[in-house]
Order: structure tokens, then sequence, then C-alpha cells
């Protein structure tokens, strides 16, 4: 070949159609980031427990904005989608659920899964809250 | 650190449109990624609209036509036009797909093809899968034994043996599992990639084969193997309709299995 070097790098992401397979993994990967961001928030909110009153008001402020209710529902929802297709990748780590169909099934049962356990957990804490 | 998005001299832009012929009725456009490597330029996506009713069935038929009746520039792999030698591997309507096996009246709207994805482009649609098959050959492809056969009879199996290799032997290396792998593309110079192992795994389940442990110990690497993140764009994408996930699922298990 005269110009190896020059040859251009096929299209890849730019025309690849998103599909369920890669889509749920791509998600997966970033609900794990998610989830790291709010475990620092987490520790932090702990150590203001324990250690400074006026800081963990603040926290507590920045979460009753709507801004901060929005965040803690998809911290809710990407533990339950995290930890649900975590337990469908500990099935393929058994060599079990790998047919096309079955994939397709218990990723659409990861996402039913998730969003029912989000529902029940936001909609106990509503009602806790409106208990008080 | 992965590379998003296409280097400067691979970004593609229009290039020239092929209008139908004013007699055809049923027409249907076709959208082919065009680079030529001596004219100094981008890659270019060219338009041609086609007379469905002259046309065969299959997306290989257009490609055909084209080269044949309005192009004939156009370069492209193609053999066997019946999926059993795997040559005419391309991006068809956003999946990987052989050309010969992809109907058109599948496909809604125009039919874009590009080469397979995340490669070396040669010329149009011709990807260079020297690494490919470099890295196939790394899994050493062949039975591998220290006993000899008997010299009455051949290497025999049993029929519950021979079952296992089923769903492996009938891949076609057409690569088009290992293109369409988004770990692959990323690390494709040290992941071997789904179409490749699903050979490895090929010759690890074969009850005539004796090299079991050192092909296991070839493959239990970081990037070889465990770059795998059973994402499932191999098994999505298969034309052969075969389970390169599940075969790598397997080799994973043996590997996991020696030390238990």
């Amino acid at each position: 070949m005269s110009q190896p070097n020059t040859r251009p790098l096929s299209p890849h992401l730019q025309v690849y159609r998103p599909q369920l397979t890669s889509v749920l993994s791509i998600s997966h990967r970033a609900s794990g980031v998610f989830l790291s961001a709010g475990a620092l928030v987490l520790s932090l909110l702990i150590y203001a427990l324990a250690f400074d009153a006026p800081l963990y008001e603040t926290v507590r402020g920045l979460f009753n904005t709507t801004i901060g209710q929005g965040a803690l529902c998809l911290w809710t929802f990407a533990f339950f989608y995290h930890f649900s297709n975590g337990i469908r990748h500990l099935f393929w780590d058994m060599g079990k659920g790998f047919s096309l169909p079955n994939v397709y099934i218990s990723g659409y049962a990861v996402l039913a899964s998730a969003l029912v356990l989000t529902t029940i957990t936001l909609g106990y804490g509503h009602y806790v809250n409106i208990g008080q | 650190m992965a590379e998003f998005s296409l280097p400067k001299n691979s970004r593609y832009k229009k290039g020239k449109t092929y209008p139908a012929p004013e007699s055809a009725k049923r027409t249907k456009t076709v959208v082919l990624y065009r680079w030529n490597p001596e004219d100094g330029q981008n890659p270019r996506l060219d338009y041609y609209t086609i007379d469905l009713d002259k046309c065969g069935p299959m997306v290989l038929d257009a490609l055909i036509k084209i080269k044949n009746e309005i192009d004939s520039g156009v370069t492209f792999r193609r053999s066997c036009r019946e999926g059993i030698c795997g040559s005419c591997a391309m991006n068809i309507d956003g999946t990987n797909t052989l050309a010969c096996l992809k109907p058109i009246s599948e496909i809604a709207g125009d039919i874009k093809v590009f080469p397979l994805p995340h490669l070396p482009v040669i010329k149009d649609l011709v990807p260079d899968l020297s690494t490919a098959f470099a890295q196939y050959k790394s899994v050493q492809p062949w039975l591998q034994a220290d006993t000899a056969p008997s010299p009455q009879s051949e290497r025999k199996q049993s029929v519950t043996e021979r079952e296992k290799l089923d769903g492996l032997w009938e891949c076609v290396l057409c690569f088009c599992c290992s293109t369409s792998c988004p770990s692959y593309w990323w690390n494709g110079d040290r992941y071997l990639g789904p179409a490749v192992l699903l050979q490895a795994y090929r010759w690890i389940a074969d009850s005539r084969d004796e090299a079991t442990g050192d092909r296991l110990d070839n493959l239990e690497d970081p990037f070889r193997l465990y770059r795998c993140h059973t994402i499932m764009n191999c098994t999505r994408t298969c034309p052969k309709g075969l389970n390169p996930a599940k075969a790598i699922g397997e080799i994973k298990k043996k590997i996991a299995e020696r030390v238990l």
C-alpha cells in the first residue's frame, strides 16, 4: 500500500446504532460513577452530622431545594439500576442468560426493577414525611 | 484513553449524488462511504438512487448493481454471496452484518453503508483486518495434542463431545462482532475481541485438544480476555446467529474453575 499512515479510521460511535445491549452497559458504568460522587456527598453529610451542626443544616437545606430533591431521586434510581444490573452481571458470571432473547428479557427486567424499587423507596419516604 | 471522535483525516463529508433513472418506479437510495487513497481527500458519502425493480433482494445485490452500472470505482470485498465466506462484512443501517445476508426490505429509509467500524480503511468499504488476523494467529487455532492417535483410527469424539463445538465451528471470521464491540474499539491493540476469543474457545472446548491449560494461560490477562465487559453487542450483531459473549463467559468460567 502506498500511504499506510494516512489511512482514515472508519466511523464507529458516529454510525453505530444505539441498542439495548450497549446502552444498558454504558448506563451501568455511568450510574457507578454517579454513585461514587453520591458516596462522597453521603460522607460529607455523616461528617457534618457528627462534627459540624451548621454545615449539616446547610447540606440539609441544599437537599430541600428542587435541584437537591432531583439529585436525590436520580441517586436513588442510579443505586437501584446499578444494583439490579449488578445481579444480571452475576448471572452472566455464572455462565447463565447469554442467549439474545434472555439478554433482552433481563435487560428490560432490570429497568423495570429499578423503576419499581425507586418508586417504592421515594413513595415510602414521601409517606413518612407526610406522617410527621 | 479512548478517542471518541474521529481523527481529522477521517471525518467524512457529503460527496456526489447519482439520481435514479427516470423510468424507475420503486427506488431506494444507497449511501456509501467512499475513500480513495490516491486523491488526498477526506472520506465522503456518495448517494446512489437505484431502481429496486431491477435489483436483487440483498444489500450486496445493490452494491454489485452500483458497481456494474453506475460507478465502477466502488470498492468492497465479496465472494460467496451466501454468508459462508465472511468477506462482505460491513456496517449497514447502523449495525455490522454481511451484505449478502441483509435484505434491502428490512431497511427503512436510505441504506447507509460504512466499512466495519474503528479500523484503518484501505479503500471505500475495505478495512484493514491485519491486526485482527494477527490476534487470531496468537491463539494458535489448530488442534494440539501430544498423544498420537492410534494408527488404526482417527481421534474419536462422542456425540456429546462433538456437540460442544456447535455454535463455534460455524464462525466465518467476518469480524462483525469484534468491530461492534466498544471495548475492542478502545483497546483493539491489546484486547483480542469477541471473534478471536470465540475461536480460542472453539479449541478449548474440543475434547481432542490437549493444550487447554496453555491456552487458558495465554488468555488470562487483564487486556487479552478481561476487557470483555459483557456489553453483548457481539451477540446482537453476529450475522450467523452465534454467541461470542457466551464463549467468552465460558473461558472466564474455566479460568475461575481451575483455581477453585
